[in-house]
């Protein structure tokens, strides 16, 4: 098995984590050490698994493996790193394998080949039972359509993967009640589910798994299923989650707009293939092929690429009292201050001038991009540099 | 093959029929067995016929037509109310019936047709049965016809002497199953018939259709009746369907001995039979007053028919049907008395 | 690279039309009839030398039953547990009193479902009661309890492992179908071969027939938890144990609920069959009023069959509710729920001490009797004596224009022209395993020595299909367009599927003769109400836009039936094709009893005579695979099998509602 370097280099762009992810059991896992090592990994569906899963012959394209072999590689060939208490989006269209990469992870699905490393052990190698243990008390999963059980109450929903592990009904339950409070539930907790609107019911998903105080979430197109405006609710409230609680997520989604508001990192997926992996402005400002430029061609640059997209080097002649800004500010928040002057705008990073911006770009970055009549919000600009998600959904 | 005439009816169903005989004669599903009192009663004394004599228990077998069932009804009757016996009735066909008596299962059968080779077995060579006597009956087995077709055509019952008159026939007896031969209806295929015989040893053309059971048969001859139709059907004597149908007997050459020993080509009738009863000899030594009583039963045709018609159109219990008789004829059975 | 190739290649498009091929097939047939014709027939030999052989393994059965091992330690065993099953059942029953039995009976319905239920399951049972048939009553319903509760500890388990394993599925699957395709008079003889008769060989008939759907639905109700639902609990590390137990089957229950329904239906349904091996009880009544034409008497028992599936399907019908009833239930007021229980124990308790303070016996006092049997004998005779010249000319005209020329053509054929031409067909319309299948199973029926009464039986089977989707689809379409037409067809469906066919047997006797056409007739009553159903489900699915979109576009109303209505319910109008065939086939070989002939007459004399035995064996076997060949080429017709069509079959069984008694 080579370890193939996923393209696009994660790595490369990895910034570190601002909540410093708990430490596993794996040998040799350090606290900065990425939570997930996916590498190699291959799932291919059908008669031909069972001899390529045994053998390393290469793994013929899916034309061939479906013609000759009734078969199909729904991964093929995966490598990522998801470091520690970041949210790492995976995005792409339905069929392109998203889900069955997260299923992958977690072993709901065997994969094929390859490794998948969680805080340094290879689950795939575990045996049930320690396989069992890992999913009761390191990682958890929330599901599209939920996936509750409709013949108990919300409380024993929420309490399932405590009562599955052996705890005393009192303590699960006053674990779950706060669990329930923590999303937002307060007083459903002896509600069925089906008495939920469905926002609500994933909220009850939510609450399930994060019961479980796990080290890494995984959510597989969690508010797909929900309606645009609970969905943005939704995203909020993984954000508020996220940021107090500083789980590691790993987030499968099919919807761009959600991938960039969340994502610190994000792979875009395609045929089973990664496409192209980094971060939101990553992405945006350097599409890797027509396809993911096809993808954010709709996106609003100004929203998601910082200054860093658009600095130039300094020449002598530019004038240097112009406002400041650090390479990691989203350009839509330096509009205000480039519009207040004729300066370009001064990039600092760790107190030394790495570029400028003029004023020009700044304009031509966001009328560029912005549909015409678009009103523009302002105060875009309470992302620390850093944490590029935009503020508002795109498209 | 003859001997084995009258299997009559499905076996299956009338082993069905049966049961319910027992049913209603000892009050439930659970044969009195365990009720009567537990005498082992098998002193001379009981011949003195008081109803409190003891008795013992008597296994009798029911075979599954209702005119043995009259036969049962009316002897069970007589045992458990004169003699105080314990009467279980065990609805099983007849050989099983045969098979019962070396084991004790079975001491006594009330109406046997004939059964060459059984009686050969258990009477003659293993002597663990031994003949009772006569019923009284006499069975007909035979080829019938509706006694308006008969008055029509008188001539048709000159088959005893010219068998192929009954081909200048065949086209009124034709239905859709028959082709363009005439049909003989045949019922059961317990029937073990010599029809087919017949047919080829008095090169007859017909051609033997099969109705599955007694009663689609009966019903068949009935609904031809109704409708003024030809039908010619084998058929037999007692018959508790004989007071609901006027059938006349088409005559053969008579039977002789071993003129039916090639099934395949036989130029006679069905032979008579004398019906029977047949009981095991342990039984028959035992001293049971109830020996004594079904070894003198004996009635007619006719009697039999009555208490037939009793239980099947009238819908009495056997227990009813055999004591609306008894009381009518007390004459008759006083005399079966030890 | 030694990888199957699993026919994945794309079919080349130059394949004709499905039409042409049919077409091809019927003109290639035809001409190699003609020379043909006559030779190679396979004549049937009442004493064949299979049949002997046969004969020779029942008298080995015979003489070894007390001494092979295999009877003495496998056989004999499970005949006497079951026997002592049932004698505990009698012995629970025998300590009853008919008022306390009646009062637990009504209890249940009040606790389960609800007053008006428990008041159907009073009056059903006083109505049993009034007929004098209570004794008979309590003895079906031991046969049932036993053979329910045999099917389900059977059933359950083996649905949970086909609906928590796809291998075992598709093992079980072709097993489950030929268990309902056999028609169970076809496997009496056997049975009672190795378990002699008698209620024991009865339950295992009627658990032959029952624990199929048991099977199927328990899986269909584990498959039907969402497969993101058991993931969840995956994901939450639960084992398999866990998942069985707190999701999959709390989930399941309802359906599993429906599973026990649909049993209990299935082993009321064979009662009357199970008879025909001294089961005692309502089928055995049923059996002796006809043995002694007494019409009245066999439909009051019918009748009493009737009511009884009623309480036993009402009563646990509650079991089976909508997930809207469980939303209703839930919201029950916990203090009215008490008062109804309370009154439920209630009437238990006072039937117990009421049986004892009256001295009520274990049967229903006979001097409260009601009989309806005089009028209904009157009126059938009156039917039979003043309809017999019109039924007696129906018969004559379908015997000599349908019946005879078919027959005619399926005798004199040779009989590798008519397996070929059987079998092209079902590969034409079914495919190749399923031309397999066929293929074999006509083989096998020529080895069996039955061909010529195999063909005879298959002109019945294929008249009678005929007529039965004829009426069906006319009367289906009536009821789907028409809600009044509906609502009258729908109680007679459920009359004519719950009375057993026994019933009406003595009177098309009369009316048609002991002939082949007295058993088709049998077999289109009892087979038109699934169709019926089948066809009215599937053109009411066909949706309200298409039909509004068509009549915009001006179509009339024959149109609307011929162009958008039928062809859109194709699919179940298949399903209706293939369940046709199994029923017509379960009643037509019944038919021997009157006058059917051919496969079903040779069970019927395997079973009375002996000599027969050889050759009624050989002719259940042929019945069966006749079943086989006509389920294959239908069923492919319907849609390739996978492991998500074994819902169809179960889809049905909920379509046509209950299952139908013989």
């Amino acid at each position: 098995m080579t370890m193939a370097e996923a393209p696009g280099g994660t790595r490369a762009a990895g910034t570190p984590a601002s909540v410093s992810g708990p430490s596993g059991p794996g040998a040799g896992h350090a606290p900065g050490d990425p939570t997930i090592v996916v590498r190699g990994l291959w799932k291919v569906f059908g008669p031909a698994e069972k001899r390529l899963a045994t053998s390393t012959e290469p793994v013929p394209p899916n034309s061939e493996l479906r013609n000759r072999y009734g078969s199909m590689a729904a991964i093929r060939d995966v490598s990522f790193e998801v470091p520690a208490g970041e949210v790492f989006v995976v995005m792409g269209l339905s069929g392109s394998g998203k889900s069955t990469l997260v299923r992958c992870l977690t072993r709901l699905i065997e994969p094929t080949r390859g490794e998948v490393l969680l805080e340094g052990e290879d689950i795939r190698t575990c045996s049930p039972s320690r396989l069992r243990e890992l999913r009761r008390h390191r990682f958890s999963m929330v599901f599209q359509h939920f996936g509750l059980l409709p013949h108990r109450r919300v409380i024993d929903n929420v309490a399932f993967g405590l009562e599955v592990r052996g705890e005393e009904r009192k303590a699960r339950h006053a674990r779950a009640l706060e669990m329930i409070e923590l999303v937002g539930l307060s007083g459903h907790a002896w509600s069925y589910p089906d008495e939920l609107s469905g926002g609500m019911q994933q909220r009850v998903g939510l609450a399930r798994a994060l019961a479980v105080n796990p080290d890494v979430m995984f959510l597989d197109e969690p508010f797909s299923a929900l309606d645009p405006l609970i969905r943005r609710d939704m995203q909020a409230e993984i954000l508020r989650l996220h940021h107090d609680l500083g789980k590691t997520m790993v987030f499968i989604t099919h919807d761009l707009a959600e991938a960039l508001r969340l994502g610190d990192h994000i792979v875009i997926m395609r045929d089973g293939q990664i496409v192209q992996a980094g971060r939101p402005e990553d992405l945006v400002g350097a599409p890797a092929d027509d396809y993911v430029a096809d993808f954010v061609r709709d996106v609003p640059k100004a929203h998601v690429l910082t200054l860093r997209w658009i600095m130039r080097p300094a020449q002598p002649e530019d004038p240097l009292d112009g406002p400041s800004f650090p390479p990691g500010t989203v350009i839509r928040a330096a509009v205000h201050a480039a519009a207040a002057t004729e300066k370009p705008i001064r990039v600092i990073e760790d107190g030394r001038l790495v570029g400028l911006v003029d004023r020009a770009h700044i304009l031509e970055a966001v009328g560029g991009s912005e549909e015409p009549g678009g009103s523009e919000e302002p105060g875009g600009s309470r992302q620390p540099p850093g944490s590029p998600a935009p503020s508002e959904p795109i498209g | 093959m003859i001997d084995h005439g009258r299997l009559s009816r499905l076996a299956a169903l009338g082993a069905a029929a049966a049961i319910a005989l027992s049913a209603c004669s000892s009050g439930g599903s659970s044969p009195a067995a365990t009720g009567a009192a537990p005498t082992t009663g098998t002193s001379p004394a009981a011949s003195t016929a008081a109803s409190t004599a003891p008795c013992g228990t008597v296994n009798i077998a029911v075979n599954p037509w209702v005119g043995y069932e009259a036969n049962a009804a009316v002897v069970s009757y007589v045992l458990k109310n004169t003699l105080g016996c314990n009467v279980v009735l065990k609805n099983i066909d007849e050989q099983t019936s045969w098979q019962g008596f070396p084991t004790g299962e079975v001491d006594a059968i009330l109406e046997n047709w004939g059964h060459e080779d059984l009686v050969a077995k258990y009477i003659t060579t293993d002597k663990v049965a031994q003949d009772a006597g006569k019923t009284g009956n006499e069975g007909v087995i035979g080829w019938f016809i509706p006694k308006f077709f008969a008055d029509a055509n008188p001539d048709i019952l000159t088959a005893k002497t010219n068998p192929t008159v009954l081909n200048k026939y065949a086209a009124q007896f034709k239905t859709s199953e028959s082709g363009d031969k005439g049909q003989l209806l045949d019922g059961d295929p317990s029937f073990v018939t010599n029809d087919q015989g017949m047919i080829n040893g008095f090169g007859l053309n017909y051609k033997v259709v099969y109705s599955g059971s007694e009663a689609a048969s009966n019903k068949a001859i009935q609904s031809a009746i109704d409708q003024k139709k030809p039908i010619l059907a084998y058929y037999y004597t007692p018959n508790w369907f004989s007071s609901k149908v006027d059938l006349v007997h088409i005559e053969f050459p008579a039977w002789t001995q071993g003129c039916d020993k090639d099934p395949n080509n036989i130029k006679c009738d069905y032979p008579p039979y004398h019906l029977n009863k047949v009981v095991s000899t342990k039984f028959a030594t035992s001293g049971s007053p109830a020996f004594t009583v079904i070894s003198k039963f004996s009635w007619t045709n006719e009697d039999q028919d009555l208490v037939a018609a009793y239980i099947t159109d009238q819908g009495m219990s056997d227990a009813n049907a055999a004591k609306k008789w008894l009381d009518a004829n007390p004459g008759k059975w006083k005399a079966w008395l030890p | 690279m030694a990888a199957p190739s699993v026919g994945m290649l794309r079919r080349p498009e130059l394949r004709l039309s499905t039409g042409a091929q049919l077409g091809l097939l019927v003109v290639v047939v035809a001409v190699l009839f003609v020379p043909f014709r006559g030779t190679w027939n396979l004549a049937h030999h009442d004493d064949a030398s299979l049949f002997k052989a046969l004969n020779g393994i029942r008298d080995w059965v015979d003489a070894n039953r007390t001494i092979n091992p295999v009877f003495l330690y496998i056989f004999g065993p499970i005949r006497s547990g079951i026997d002592a099953l049932s004698e505990a059942l009698t012995f629970v029953f025998d300590h009853l009193s008919w008022v306390a039995v009646m009062s637990i009976a009504t209890a249940l319905g009040l606790a389960l479902v609800s007053w008006r239920t428990a008041l159907l399951v009073a009056g059903s049972l006083a109505f049993i009661g009034l007929f004098g048939l209570w004794t008979e009553m309590i003895q079906t319903l031991v046969l049932i309890s036993t053979a329910v509760a045999l099917s389900l500890a059977i059933g359950i388990p083996l649905g949970i492992a086909a609906g928590r394993n796809d291998r075992f599925l598709r093992l079980a699957s072709p097993i489950l179908d030929f268990m309902q395709i056999m028609p169970a008079f076809a496997y009496l003889a056997p049975l009672t071969l190795i378990f002699l008769i008698g209620p024991p060989s009865a339950v295992i008939a009627t658990l032959i027939y029952a624990i199929p759907p048991a099977v199927r639905i328990t899986a269909l109700g584990i498959r039907g938890v969402p497969s993101e639902t058991v993931e969840a609990a995956t994901s939450l590390g639960s084992s398999d144990a866990q998942i069985l137990r707190k999701v999959q089957l709390p989930m399941a229950r309802r359906t599993i609920g429906l599973a026990v329904n649909q049993t209990i239906m299935m082993a009321l349904s064979i009662i009357v069959i199970a008879a025909l091996i001294n089961a005692p009880g309502l089928g055995e009544s049923i059996l002796v009023a006809i043995e002694k034409l007494k019409v009245g008497a066999a439909v009051e028992a019918g009748i009493a069959i009737v009511l009884l599936a009623t309480v036993l399907d009402r009563v646990t019908a509650g079991l089976s509710g909508s997930p809207a009833d469980e939303h209703r239930l839930r919201r029950f007021d916990p203090a009215a729920r008490r008062r109804v229980l309370l009154v439920a124990g209630a009437l238990v308790v006072g039937g117990l001490l009421g049986g004892l303070i009256l001295h009520a016996g274990t049967d229903f006092p006979s001097a409260w009797h009601v009989s309806i049997a005089k009028p209904v004998d009157q009126a059938t005779r009156w039917i039979e004596i003043n309809l017999n010249p019109v039924t007696d000319a129906a018969k004559n005209i379908v015997s000599k224009y349908l019946l005879d020329p078919l027959q005619t053509v399926l005798e004199t054929s040779p009989f590798w022209l008519t397996i070929a031409g059987i079998g092209g067909l079902a590969y034409i319309v079914s495919g190749r395993r399923a031309t397999v299948a066929v293929v074999i199973s006509l083989a096998v029926i020529v080895l069996l020595q039955v061909w010529e009464h195999a063909m005879q039986t298959l002109t019945m089977v294929l008249v009678g299909v005929a007529l039965t989707m004829l009426i069906g689809i006319v009367l289906g379409v009536a009821a789907a367009r028409n809600r009044i037409v509906s609502a009258i067809l729908r109680p007679i469906n459920d009359a004519a599927q719950t009375l057993p066919a026994f019933v009406y047997l003595v009177p098309a006797v009369a009316l048609f003769g002991p002939t082949r056409f007295t058993a088709i007739v049998a077999a289109v009553i009892y087979a038109v109400p699934a169709v019926v159903r089948l066809v009215e489900d599937g053109v009411r699915a066909v949706s309200a836009t298409v039909i509004e979109a068509s009549t915009s576009a001006g179509t009339s109303r024959l149109q609307m039936i011929l162009k958008v209505q039928l062809p859109m319910a194709r699919r179940s109008l298949l399903v209706a094709a293939n369940q046709g065939v199994v029923l017509v086939l379960a009643v037509v070989v019944i038919g021997g009893l009157v006058g059917g002939g051919a496969l079903g007459f040779d069970v019927v004399a395997g079973f009375s005579q002996r000599n027969f035995f050889g050759r009624g064996m050989a002719a259940a076997i042929g019945i069966v695979l006749l079943g086989v060949v006509l389920d294959r080429i239908t069923q492919g017709a319907g849609g390739r099998r996978s492991v998500g069509s074994v819902a169809r079959r179960i889809v049905f069984g909920a379509a046509s509602n209950r299952p139908t008694a013989m």
